[in-house]
């Protein structure tokens, strides 16, 4: 895939969204709604037409505006699960996955058909099913047989719309695991598409998040989590604490950088030269909470204390500035604690402030 | 390549008659090789005569009074069975749909029948019961028209209104009556203000019918001298020669006075978001105790009734089975027949009729429905440039009356060389301009409430266009758009301002036939003949409400 865009009226949807995806991956596009993600997925889909740009698959040109080259999606080879499932009603769960096949221009005999859907309905364990109306089954279920459906004639790409967000919490959960081990297995090239943070770091292999219609990093989910490119990376990843502050030393990959509180030692990028402007990203997990004076660290107040079982979400004041800390259970705090604050410095980053960095 | 397709066969459709309808009132008429000339003399004569003054009062007055009949008797109704605890209302909803099967010209007959002052029944009854010598009522008069017509509206009030006042809180209403607010106080200034844009809709909508209509003008009107503009272009172009350039004169202006009430109309309907107090909300439908009154309710409600259904469906059968006209006795109930319903039978017009009517009821609700869900589809799903042409043009017969429509028609086919001018192919293409925007509303309200991603994923399935619209788009459309089948195989049935311009011999409808019969002096077999007709209406009626229910519960 190439770089592409398309645009309606004055309002660019997606700007040079460039990237590729290998064969057999994961790839999850991330971003708040409206940052033009399932605009993107629908380019690739053919449901809308990029102004500009190509995207190839496989080495086949599906839309290329140099070219004059649009192939329509129902001569695309790619199967597509959509948000709402559309799950054909008037259809049973037997007719809507051999549906694809039916519509084909080459059908496959009768016996062919019935043997795929056999076998797609029970690579996604809706066997049994076949003769019910569609409407007739669980939202769990009915987002199964839309993965059947698209799953059926073995596309050479699989296009995910927001699948999970009609779920509850448990059953997401769960389809996350199965729909990633289905992947992996049937070794599907996959485009991705969620909003929820959680569920990109847990599926892909590759995550490009996108804002205002541009892709601002992309990168394994470690990547994403541990390196963030841009202060939006940050912020919209996980939880993090952010203290803007001025490169000072000089000295390899781990530098100083200071805060109105003090010097953080922390990873700065190789395009951030002393002097200039960072934000630097601490994750919760990454404050270290200690009792008693000592050398290093900030003397802080502990304002508020919640125990959420498995770890403890603190907020401490460090003069005017509030930073959260995620600490074990065993270390007991109360509010009103006078403590000291460290952060591992390798697992601390600076971005570069949006203003420059904001249209990488 | 749709899109020219669609919107040359809609431009055909609806564009042509109105050129042709205005060129035809500004020419003279064409006379073997003479071609016409432009003049004005139509306009000069249309309305420098003296009745004209007279003929755009009578127009307003009469479509004044409907509505405003209408209006009362419809929103009492609905007050009554959504807002009060009278008993009964529920059977009520479901009987008031049977007026609507009543084609006009049976019922502006049947009140004929009961209110005219030699025969009317209602006449001969209450002067036997005061022992009056002369009549009380006189049907042909203004207030007769209006009575009558108003009546025959009112049924449509009643749904409107209905369906508003049951999609409001009642807890509105109950915060005024606990500030102390009386009842009738609490109606007028919350429960009618509050559905303004309704109220609006409807007063717009009885006026349109009321200026449009044309059996009541023409059986009650004509003969009681009282003239409005459908009744005046009728008598313009039945009159011997056919005066078509006076008849487009007079269309142009009723052209006018509708397109105004049309765009009024729109106006209205499209402002109506304003009101948001009418929510989607949940909310208990809880009603207004009226006390002891709600048994003077129950009689209104079963009064309503006497007059819409039972009183001319009885005077319908009663001349229907005998001989000759005699007010109801035991010695007239002795000389009961069927005779009237062989002799109809008999007449090989009436086969014709009964044919030529079904076969164009069948074949316009096919082409609408099929025209419509194309049109549809293109201006709610795609984004081509044009698409709302389409979906204006696909609307621009609401503005013109039947009677219009067929003096237009006429227009286009004396002049063009297609020789259908006479055939039933003239009618069938009246039928399917005139309804083509009732079939729009329905297709593209149907096709609205299905999700594009349902479509979307038959094209990346690999369907192509035309399996994705017949193999996904239709079946899930299919109960929305057979509802809206009938409903125009109904109204088609019982079409006549458009068809009477336009029918020929052969080409006989049963709407015309049923002018006819009354203009022959055939009273008596031609109650045979309606109510017969009435019947099966009555069942095509119950079979769209039937679909419609069970459309309901699907997508319930």
């Amino acid at each position: 895939m190439k770089t592409f865009r398309t645009g309606r009226g004055s309002l660019l949807a997606c700007d040079r969204v460039s990237f590729e995806v290998p064969e057999g991956r994961f790839f999850t596009l991330l971003g708040p709604s409206g940052c033009g993600k399932t605009t993107t997925l629908r380019c690739i889909a053919g449901l809308e037409r990029s102004d500009e740009g190509d995207i190839d698959l496989g080495g086949a040109v599906l839309s290329s505006s140099r070219r004059g080259v649009f192939v329509p999606p129902n001569q695309r080879d790619i199967g597509m699960v959509f948000q709402s499932y559309a799950i054909w009603p008037h259809m049973t769960v037997y007719e809507n996955v051999a549906f694809p096949l039916r519509a084909a221009r080459a059908r496959p005999p009768e016996s062919d058909v019935r043997r795929r859907v056999v076998q797609a309905l029970a690579t996604v364990r809706l066997e049994g099913l076949e003769q019910r109306p569609a409407t007739n089954l669980s939202g769990g279920q009915q987002q199964r047989l839309a993965l059947a459906r698209a799953l059926v004639r073995e596309p050479k790409l699989l296009l995910l719309d927001e699948p999970l967000s009609n779920l509850d919490a448990k059953l997401r959960e769960h389809m996350r695991l199965e729909l990633r081990t289905l992947q992996r297995e049937l070794r599907l090239t996959t485009v991705y598409v969620t909003h929820d943070q959680v569920e990109a770091l847990a599926m892909s292999n590759i995550v490009a998040v996108m804002h205002e219609g541009q892709i601002r990093q992309i990168g394994s989910p470690r990547e994403i989590y541990e390196r963030p490119a841009s202060r939006f990376v940050a912020d919209f990843i996980g939880s993090t604490n952010l203290l803007p502050g001025r490169v000072t030393a000089d000295a390899g990959e781990v530098r100083r950088v200071q805060t109105a509180n003090g010097p953080v030692t922390c990873v700065v990028p190789d395009d951030a030269p002393e002097g200039s402007e960072v934000v630097v990203s601490i994750r919760p997990e990454d404050v270290t909470v200690a009792f008693g004076k000592g050398d290093d660290g900030w003397d802080a107040t502990v304002t508020q204390v919640v125990f959420l079982g498995e770890c403890v979400d603190c907020r401490l004041a460090v003069g005017d500035v509030e930073l959260r800390a995620r600490i074990h259970p065993s270390v007991r705090v109360r509010r009103g604690d006078q403590v000291r604050v460290s952060f591992r410095s390798d697992r601390c980053v600076a971005v570069r402030l949006e203003a420059s960095g904001g249209t990488l | 390549m749709l899109l020219v397709g669609a919107g040359g066969l809609v431009a055909y459709l609806t564009v042509l008659p109105l050129v042709f309808l205005l060129y035809g009132s500004f020419f003279t008429p064409s006379v073997g090789e003479r071609s016409g000339v432009f003049t004005l003399q139509n306009y000069v004569h249309a309305y420098t005569d003296r009745s004209t003054i007279p003929l755009l009062g009578n127009s307003i007055l009469f479509a004044s009074g409907t509505t405003v009949v209408a209006f009362l008797v419809g929103t009492g109704l609905a007050w009554i069975t959504e807002r009060t605890n009278t008993p009964l209302r529920g059977v009520f909803f479901a009987v008031s749909l049977i007026p609507l099967a009543i084609p006009g010209i049976l019922f502006t007959l049947s009140w004929i029948f009961l209110l005219s002052p030699r025969i009317g029944l209602i006449n001969v009854w209450l002067a036997r019961l005061l022992g009056l010598s002369g009549p009380i009522f006189d049907v042909y008069s203004m207030g007769g028209m209006i009575w009558v017509e108003g009546l025959h509206w009112s049924p449509i009030v009643y749904l409107m209104m209905a369906a508003a006042f049951r999609s409001m809180d009642p807890a509105l209403e109950e915060a005024a009556l606990m500030s102390g607010s009386s009842l009738a106080r609490t109606f007028y200034r919350i429960t009618l203000r509050l559905n303004l844009p309704t109220v609006l809709s409807v007063f717009l909508l009885m006026f349109l019918r009321g200026l449009e209509t044309f059996e009541v003008p023409t059986i009650i009107g004509l003969p009681a001298g009282i003239r409005v503009f459908t009744s005046q272009i009728y008598l313009a172009v039945k009159s011997y020669p056919s005066d078509f350039g006076l008849a487009g004169a007079y269309s142009t202006v009723l052209l006018l006075l509708t397109l105004a009430g049309v765009y009024a109309y729109a106006r209205v309907t499209r402002e109506s978001w304003r009101f948001a107090t009418v929510t989607g909300k949940g909310f208990r439908p809880r009603v207004i105790d009226l006390g002891p009154w709600r048994y003077a309710a129950l009689v209104l409600m079963a009064a309503y009734l006497v007059v819409m259904v039972a009183l001319p469906v009885f005077v319908l059968i009663w001349n229907s089975v005998l001989p000759f006209y005699m007010p109801p006795s035991l010695k007239a109930l002795s000389e009961v027949t069927l005779k009237n319903y062989a002799f109809v039978l008999r007449l090989p017009k009436t086969a014709r009729a009964v044919t030529n009517s079904i076969a164009l009821s069948i074949s316009s609700a096919t082409i609408i429905v099929l025209l419509t869900s194309v049109i549809a589809w293109i201006t709610v799903r795609t984004r081509l440039p044009g698409r709302w042409v389409l979906d204006q043009l696909a609307s621009l017969p609401l503005i013109f009356p039947g009677v219009v429509m067929g003096v237009a028609l006429i227009w286009v086919y004396l002049t063009l060389p297609i020789p259908i001018y006479g055939t039933v192919w003239i009618l069938l293409v009246a039928y399917v301009t005139r309804y083509l925007p009732y079939g729009m509303r329905a297709s593209s309200a149907a096709l609205l409430q299905i999700h594009r991603e349902l479509e979307e994923a038959a094209e990346t399935s690999g369907a192509s266009w035309w399996r994705t619209f017949t193999a996904i788009l239709l079946p899930l459309l299919r109960p929305a758009l057979l509802a809206g089948w009938l409903y125009v195989v109904i109204v088609s049935i019982r079409e006549l301002s458009s068809s009477i311009f336009l029918w020929g011999p052969g080409s006989e409808v049963l709407s015309i036939y049923i002018f006819d019969l009354w203009n022959t002096g055939h009273a008596q077999e031609l109650c045979a003949l309606g109510v017969m007709l009435v019947s099966g209406l009555c069942v095509l009626a119950a079979a769209s409400r039937r679909l419609s229910r069970w459309q309901g519960m699907q997508e319930g």
